[in-house]
C-alpha cells in the first residue's frame, strides 16, 4: 500500500513536471502577445501626436507660400509728370482715384468720409486698393514653395506674362490691422479680434463672479438637501449640453425676448446701422457666459474643496463668521485654482463658433465694434466664413486667421499656467 | 468646570469694560451684509436651474409651435354657394379633393372646423382661432390645414420645411453616421492611449504625451472643421478615388470628430485606470500574469465604470459636435448610408438655417428649435446614463 502511495506521488509529480513544461511554452506565447499589444498601444499614442502635428503643419502649409500677384494698373503708369505715385500731393491722388474708379464707387467713399477730410495716407491706401488693385492669381502651399521651387518658377514663366512671383505670408501686420474685406488680399481680422475681445470681456464680467459665487454656495453654504442636490446634478448635466443648444437659448432669450435690453434701446441707445436688433455683442457675451458657467463652477468647486478644512476650523475658532472665513481664508487659498479653471473655460469660449452663428453674428462687417450694443463678428466666425468660401485664397486667409486664433488661445493657456505657478500657495 | 466658565466670562467682561465701558454681548448677531451675500450666492447657484428651465421652456415652446403650425393645402374645391356670416351648413360641390370630418379648413382668412359631412353638404364651426366669420362668394377656394404630425416627423425620410416635408430621419441618420464613424476611430485609439499612458509609459513619456493630448483637446472645433475639409477629405479622395468620395462627406467629418474626442476618451479613461490601486496589479503579477493580462483582465474591469462613462460622454460630444459637420459634411438633408456622400446632420442644419437673418415665427425658425429639442434630449439622456453608470458600477477600493 505504501508502495502504491509512493508510485502515485511519483506519477503525480511527473504530471506536474510536464505541466510546468506546458506553462513555459505558454509563457513565451503570452509574452509575445503582450509585447505585440504594447506596440499597438504605443502606435496609437504616436498616432495621436502625429495628428496634432498634421493639423499644425496643414495650417502653416496654407498660411505661407508663393503667390503670383497681378496689378490691374501698374503703379508706374499712374505717375504724373515723372513724379511717382507715392510722392504725389493728396489732391492729385484724389484725382487719380476719381478718374480710375466708377463714379458710384467714388461717391460711396465720399459719403463714407468726404475726401477733403481724409488724410494723404488714407487716400494712398484707397488708390492702392481700388486702382492698382493687386490680385493674387495663383497660390502655392508652403510645402510646394520649399521643395518645388524649380517647378513653380517654370510654371510662372510659362503662364504669366505680367505679374510678380513673391513669397507671401498671409499672416502679416496688415492682416492684423485691416478690417474685413470682400477681397482676400486686403481682408484682415481687426474687426474680428476687437469683436472677440469685447465679447469675452462681457463673458468674464458675467460668468466669473456668478460662477465663483455658485461654487462658494455649493461648497461652503449648501446643506445636503434635495434642492441643493438638484442644483449640483443640474450643473453636471449642463456641462454636457452641446454648445449649439446654448446658441438656441441665446437666440430665444437674449436676442428675441430681451431685445429692448440687448439692442440697447432700453438704455437710450439710438438704433442706427451699427445696432442690429438683439444680435449684439451683449447677447453673444451673455450666451457664452451661460455656456462656460458650469465649467467655471465645477473647476472652482474643485479648487475650494482642495482647501484643507483645518483652515476653516481655525478661522471659526477665533470667532470669524462664515463669510469672513470664506473671504479671508478659503478664497485666497483657492484663488489660483479658480483662476486657472476660469482661464481654461474662457479659452473654450474664445474658440466657440456654433452658438455665435446661431444667435446671428454678422458675417460681413467692416466697422469696428464700438460698444456692447454693436453688431459684431468674432475670430472663429471669420475662420468659418472664410473656410466655406470656394476660392483658394480664402482658404489661405482662413489658415492665417486660425494662426491668430491659436496664438490668442496659447497666450491664454500660458497665462493660466503662469498664474498657477505665481499664486499657487502650498497648503 | 463652573469656575472655568466663570473665569472666561469674567475675562470677557473685563475686556469689554476696558474698551467700551459696556458689557460685551456674545450672542449671535444678525448681520445684514452676510445675509445679502448669502442670498447672492444662492441666486448664483440657482441660475443654473433657471438656465435648464430656460432651455427646456424655450426649446419646447418653439418646438410646440412647430408641431401645431398649420400649412395650407389647396383643395381645388370651391364653395358652391355664397354664404353669409351665420351660415353653418353649405354645399361644396363634388370637384377637387375630398374633405373629412374633423378637418380644419380655411376660406380666405376665416378658419373653420368641419363637424359633419352629408353628401356634398358640410356643417362647420365658424370663425375659429380668432378669425372673424364673414360672408364668402360662391367659387372661393377651400384650403385644408395640415399639421406636422409626429408620425411624419419620426418616419418620413425627406426634410424640407419650405415645401412641407418634415421627416427628421435624414438629419438623425447623418448625425448617427458621423457619430458612429467618430466612435470607431476614437474608442479603440483612445482606450489604447489610456492603457499605454497608465500601464506602460515612463514618467518622462507621460510628461510629454499628456500635455500634447491636452493641446489637441483645447483646439477650437472650427479649426478641426478646416482640417477635415482641407486635409482629411483630399486624403480620402486620393485613397478611394475622386468619383467615389464627394467633396463634402460624412466619413471625413466623422473621422475628424473621432480625432477631436480622442483626448477626451483617453484622458477620462486614463484617470479611471490610474485610480485602480497598485496592489491589484501587483497581485496579478505575483500569480504570473503578463503586463497585457494584468492591464486587460485586472485593471480594465476594475476601471469599467470610469471607462464606460468616458465612452458615453464621448458619444454625447460627437452627437452635439457642430462646426466640423457644418464645414465638412455637406449642406443638404440626404437620407443615405454611404459615408462618402454628403449628408447634413442635425447640428449642421441648425447652423446653416440660422446662419442668415432668420425671421421669427417662420417655419424654419420653429423647425430649428424642434431639432434642437431632440438634440438636447439625446445628449441629456446620454449624460444622465453616464453619471448613473459611474455611481452604479464604481468599484471602491480601500
Amino acid at each position: 500500500m505504501s508502495l502504491d502511495y509512493i508510485s502515485d506521488l511519483e506519477s503525480e509529480a511527473e504530471e506536474k513536471f510536464e505541466r510546468i513544461g506546458e506553462f513555459e511554452l505558454n509563457t513565451g506565447r503570452r509574452h509575445g502577445i503582450s509585447r505585440l499589444w504594447f506596440f499597438i498601444f504605443r502606435a496609437s499614442t504616436v498616432f495621436g501626436i502625429i495628428v496634432l502635428a498634421a493639423l499644425l503643419l496643414n495650417i502653416s502649409n496654407n498660411a505661407f507660400g508663393y503667390v503670383v500677384v497681378l496689378n490691374q494698373v501698374e503703379p508706374e503708369t499712374l505717375a504724373v509728370d515723372g513724379v511717382p505715385l507715392e510722392e504725389l500731393p493728396k489732391e492729385a491722388m484724389v484725382e487719380i482715384f476719381a478718374s480710375n474708379v466708377s463714379s458710384g464707387l467714388y461717391r460711396r467713399f465720399d459719403n463714407e468720409k468726404p475726401f477733403a477730410e481724409r488724410s494723404r495716407q488714407d487716400v494712398l491706401n484707397l488708390v492702392e486698393d481700388w486702382v492698382i488693385n493687386p490680385q493674387v492669381e495663383r497660390t502655392w502651399s508652403l510645402y510646394e514653395s520649399l521643395f518645388m521651387r524649380q517647378q513653380i518658377s517654370t510654371e510662372f514663366e510659362n503662364n504669366f506674362e505680367h505679374g510678380e512671383l513673391v513669397f507671401r505670408s498671409w499672416v502679416s501686420s496688415e492682416f492684423f490691422t485691416s478690417p474685413q474685406s470682400a477681397e482676400p488680399e486686403q481682408a484682415g481680422v481687426r474687426t474680428a479680434i476687437l469683436g472677440s475681445l469685447w465679447m469675452i470681456t462681457i463673458t468674464i464680467l458675467f460668468a466669473f463672479p456668478t460662477g465663483v459665487a455658485a461654487a462658494i454656495y455649493l461648497e461652503e453654504y449648501a446643506s445636503d438637501n434635495f434642492f441643493n442636490r438638484i442644483i449640483q446634478t443640474n450643473i453636471n448635466n449642463l456641462a454636457g449640453v452641446p454648445s449649439i443648444i446654448y446658441g438656441l437659448l441665446g437666440l430665444a432669450i437674449f436676442v428675441r425676448l430681451l431685445e429692448p435690453f440687448t439692442s440697447g434701446a432700453a438704455f437710450g441707445q439710438t438704433i442706427d446701422a451699427a445696432t442690429a436688433n438683439g444680435r449684439t455683442i451683449l447677447s453673444a457675451g451673455l450666451t457664452l457666459g451661460l455656456l462656460i458657467l458650469p465649467l467655471i463652477i465645477i473647476n472652482a468647486q474643485e479648487a475650494i474643496r482642495a482647501v484643507p478644512s483645518t483652515i476653516r476650523q481655525a478661522s471659526y475658532g477665533i470667532g470669524a463668521t462664515r463669510w469672513q472665513t470664506v473671504w479671508n481664508h478659503v478664497l485666497p487659498s483657492a484663488i489660483s485654482g479658480i483662476l486657472t479653471g476660469t482661464i481654461l473655460a474662457i479659452s473654450r469660449a474664445v474658440g466657440e463658433t456654433a452658438p455665435l452663428v446661431v444667435i446671428g453674428a454678422s458675417t460681413f462687417i467692416t466697422i469696428d465694434p464700438s460698444g456692447p450694443f454693436s453688431k459684431f463678428t468674432a475670430l472663429p466666425i471669420q475662420v468659418y466664413q472664410w473656410t466655406v468660401r470656394p476660392q483658394a485664397e480664402f482658404r489661405n486667409i482662413a489658415a492665417a486667421a486660425i494662426i491668430v486664433l491659436l496664438i490668442l488661445l496659447l497666450s491664454l493657456n500660458t497665462s493660466a499656467v503662469w498664474l498657477r505657478n505665481r499664486f499657487g500657495r502650498r497648503l | 468646570m463652573g469656575d472655568q466658565t466663570k473665569g472666561a466670562a469674567g475675562g470677557a467682561e473685563h475686556l469689554g469694560e476696558s474698551t467700551t465701558g459696556q458689557k460685551l454681548d456674545l450672542r449671535k448677531r444678525f448681520r445684514i451684509k452676510e445675509m445679502l451675500i448669502q442670498v447672492f450666492l444662492f441666486l448664483s447657484g440657482a441660475l443654473s436651474i433657471l438656465t435648464t428651465i430656460g432651455i427646456v421652456y424655450e426649446l419646447g415652446n418653439d418646438a410646440l409651435n412647430f408641431f401645431t403650425r398649420r400649412s395650407w393645402e389647396n383643395t381645388n374645391k370651391p364653395v358652391a354657394v355664397s354664404i353669409s356670416p351665420q351660415t353653418t351648413t353649405f354645399d361644396v360641390g363634388t370637384g377637387g379633393a375630398t374633405l373629412r370630418e374633423g378637418q380644419t379648413i380655411r376660406i380666405r382668412n376665416e378658419i373653420m372646423e368641419i363637424t359633419e359631412i352629408e353628401g356634398t353638404m358640410i356643417s362647420v364651426e365658424r370663425g375659429l382661432d380668432n378669425t372673424e366669420a364673414v360672408s364668402h362668394d360662391a367659387g372661393t377656394t377651400i384650403f385644408i390645414g395640415t399639421n406636422v404630425s409626429l408620425i411624419e416627423f419620426f418616419t418620413s425620410t425627406k426634410w424640407n420645411p419650405q415645401i412641407s416635408q418634415f421627416g427628421i430621419l435624414p438629419l438623425v441618420n447623418a448625425t448617427l453616421m458621423t457619430s458612429t464613424i467618430a466612435m470607431i476611430v476614437a474608442l479603440p485609439l483612445g482606450l489604447s492611449v489610456a492603457i499605454y499612458l497608465s500601464e506602460y509609459a515612463s514618467e518622462r513619456a507621460r510628461g510629454f504625451i499628456k500635455p500634447t493630448l491636452e493641446v489637441l483637446a483645447g483646439i477650437p472645433t472650427v479649426v478641426y472643421g478646416y482640417f477635415a475639409l482641407t486635409f482629411m477629405t483630399p486624403i480620402l479622395r486620393t485613397v478611394f478615388g475622386r468619383d467615389v468620395v464627394s467633396i463634402y462627406n460624412t466619413a471625413s467629418a466623422g473621422i475628424v470628430i473621432g480625432i477631436l474626442i480622442l483626448p477626451l476618451v483617453s484622458s477620462i479613461s486614463e484617470d479611471a485606470l490610474s485610480a485602480v490601486p497598485r496592489s491589484l496589479r501587483e497581485a496579478a503579477y505575483a500569480i504570473g500574469a503578463t503586463k497585457l493580462e494584468t492591464a486587460v483582465k485586472v485593471v480594465l474591469p476594475a476601471a469599467f465604470s470610469g471607462i464606460s462613462a468616458a465612452f458615453i460622454v464621448a458619444i454625447s460630444r460627437a452627437i452635439g459636435e457642430t462646426m466640423i459637420v457644418a464645414i465638412a459634411s455637406g449642406a443638404s438633408p440626404n437620407f443615405t448610408f454611404n459615408p462618402f456622400k454628403p449628408a447634413e446632420t442635425m447640428t449642421g442644419h441648425i447652423v446653416r438655417i440660422s446662419g442668415g437673418d432668420l425671421s421669427y415665427d417662420s417655419i424654419d425658425y420653429n423647425s430649428v428649435f424642434a431639432i434642437g429639442l431632440m438634440l438636447f434630449f439625446m445628449t441629456l439622456i446620454l449624460n444622465m446614463i453616464s453619471q448613473r453608470v459611474v455611481r452604479r458600477f464604481r468599484e471602491v477600493y480601500e
